[in-house]
């Protein structure tokens, strides 16, 4: 949001509130801020480290504890580079052509995002579960999808599914066609196009929605709770783990592990900050939730 | 009208086919499967199974709670945008930033923080336990595990709109001899008023879907204080697909109520006031 178009800081008082109301109102904000947004974080640390540093770092030397990061880091480093080129190609598609049912396509894309996160691990177990549609045909071929890896993965991707592309589309319709257009008229081939001149006109784009779309698929916990099953070392991820542990009563450990999981939701809020604060032109406009 | 314009440049076939082929595999068809498993029930197998006493009560618990927590956000929403749009003053970038945690912070882990938080034990429901009040484990958890992960939606959605208010418009409600109550009251919040229900329905529409953060706080008492998507939960572990189906349907059937009414209010923004 550009700041020129701020009114100055003395300013009659008939067009804004007297300073008693703007302090009161900026204390109320900052209250409810606090109570309900800083605070949990706040906790989250400190019981972390309840019982000190050296407790702290044990939970991290568990075994079971080292395959619940290590699957949160594979599942998202297969599903997010797969919706980041799926959300090049809807972009390309969407924003640089002009074609019949286009405003159902965007619908279509955004759908998972109005999808409750139980759901959207719902209609995969009904489709590749023990009892769903290709359930006895995928247990004949001796293929686990639900309760293994690859249901995860794709509870993963659905959840995240519109991140890259509803960052993209709107940036690429701003910039319009002229800059490939010309491209185009001087020679360059269809890829060399893309790559020398839409790819970078979007990178600051494509950099805050790969952001995005990684911190919801690392700590997606409803949808792949649904799919996952729940088995120690082999199909908990890093937000499952930290429900297994708390429900354990082991209240450390959980919180040790929430931790790490809150350390990048903060890391990803600061890069988020960051490219907004500098690169806001370069991104789409305005901001889509 | 041909299906596609002409254009020079490149890719347009290769581009939507995979999209096309990518969305079908991910979203349609899992989403064909649950029409699919629906249509087997029809309205009177998910009929039967809404009319279940457990599942009533699960779902007056969630569309109550979502409706009061979608409010309160309305309301402290609109505060923290007006104050974040309109004010200067030291930290308010920082605040700024922090509205999104929400969105950020993992829906367990917010959990599990609240459940802190509020528990017998915890920094505020200790205080509150002086008062004889309990949050954890009753419906109150509830609302403000939902309170906290709709918040972004109010705040996100009426801060732009309160940027783009032509101030010039409340100048001359000035020099007519208005109050500034009066300009708030009449000038300002009628121009807020689509972003006030967009921001509400959103809201809400995340609150009534949220999983992660409730069942912590919740306690997921049958009757008391249970969720449909834990119920949704509890039927899968039971093999019970056409009771999780049937439950997963009414909650979809509410949230594009949710999304055609946003999309109505958004056509009569834009007659109405000219944005949307």
């Amino acid at each position: 949001m550009p700041d020129a178009n701020r009114p100055p800081d003395k300013i009659s008082s008939a067009t804004t509130e007297s300073p008693r109301t703007r302090a009161m109102l900026i204390a109320l904000a900052l209250a409810f801020l606090v109570l309900f947004l800083i605070l949990p974080v706040i906790a989250v640390f400190s019981e972390a480290l309840r019982k000190g540093i050296s407790v702290y770092f044990a939970t991290f030397a568990d075994a079971d504890a080292q395959a619940a990061i290590r699957l949160t880091l594979l599942v998202a480093a297969i599903a997010v580079p797969l919706n980041m080129v799926f959300g090049i190609a809807a972009a390309w598609s969407i924003a640089k052509f002009e074609f019949r049912g286009k405003s159902l396509l965007i619908t279509l894309i955004d759908l998972p995002f109005s999808i409750s996160p139980v759901v959207s691990g719902l209609i995969y177990v009904l489709l590749f579960g023990a009892q769903g549609y290709f359930g006895p045909w995928l247990k004949a071929h001796g293929i686990e999808i639900i309760f293994a890896l690859p249901g995860i993965v794709l509870a993963t991707i659905f959840v995240t599914f519109p991140f890259v592309a509803r960052e993209l589309i709107p940036l690429m319709q701003e910039q319009g066609n002229s800059d490939e257009e010309a491209a185009l008229t001087l020679g360059a081939g269809g890829l060399r196009v893309f790559f020398t001149i839409t790819l970078p006109n979007v990178r600051w784009g494509l950099l805050y929605g790969v952001l995005l779309c990684n911190a919801r698929a690392m700590g997606e916990f409803g949808a792949v709770a649904v799919v996952s099953g729940h088995i120690r070392g082999l199909t908990n991820t890093m937000p499952l783990y930290v429900e297994i542990l708390y429900n354990e009563y082991n209240f450390v450990a959980a919180f040790a592990m929430a931790s790490l999981l809150t350390l990048l939701a903060v890391i990803t809020l600061a890069a988020k900050t960051l490219l907004e604060m500098r690169y806001g032109e370069a991104l789409a406009h305005p901001p889509r939730l | 009208m041909r299906f596609k314009q002409t254009s020079v440049l490149p890719g347009f076939g290769l581009a939507l086919g995979y999209t096309l082929l990518y969305l079908g595999i991910i979203v349609l068809l899992p989403l064909a499967a649950l029409v699919a498993q629906a249509s087997g029930l029809g309205l009177s197998g998910i009929g039967a199974v809404a009319a279940e006493p457990r599942v009533v009560a699960a779902l007056r618990t969630s569309f109550g709670l979502a409706f009061a927590a979608a409010l309160t956000d309305g309301l402290f929403g609109g505060l923290i945008a007006w104050v974040l749009a309109r004010y200067r003053f030291p930290g308010r970038r920082f605040l700024d930033a922090i509205v999104d945690l929400p969105f950020a912070l993992p829906t367990a882990v917010a959990g599990i923080a609240l459940a802190a938080l509020y528990g017998p034990n915890g920094w505020i429901g200790a205080i509150l336990a002086d008062f004889g009040i309990q949050v954890a484990f009753t419906p109150a958890g509830i609302f403000i595990a939902l309170i906290f992960v709709a918040l972004p939606f109010s705040v996100r959605t009426l801060q732009p709109l309160i940027a783009e208010i032509d101030q010039s418009v409340e100048e001359v409600s000035a020099t007519l001899g208005a109050k500034r109550w009066q300009t708030i009251r009449r000038i300002i919040i009628p121009t807020l008023l689509p972003g006030v229900l967009i921001g509400f329905a959103l809201a809400f529409a995340r609150s009534v879907s949220e999983y992660g953060s409730v069942i912590f706080i919740a306690g997921n008492l049958p009757y008391v204080s249970e969720i449909a998507p834990v119920l949704i939960v509890i039927k899968l572990e039971e093999y019970d697909y056409p009771g999780a189906t049937a439950i997963a349907v009414i909650m979809l059937g509410v949230a594009f109520c949710v999304l055609f009414a946003i999309n109505l209010i958004q056509a009569w923004s834009r007659r109405r006031f000219g944005y949307a």
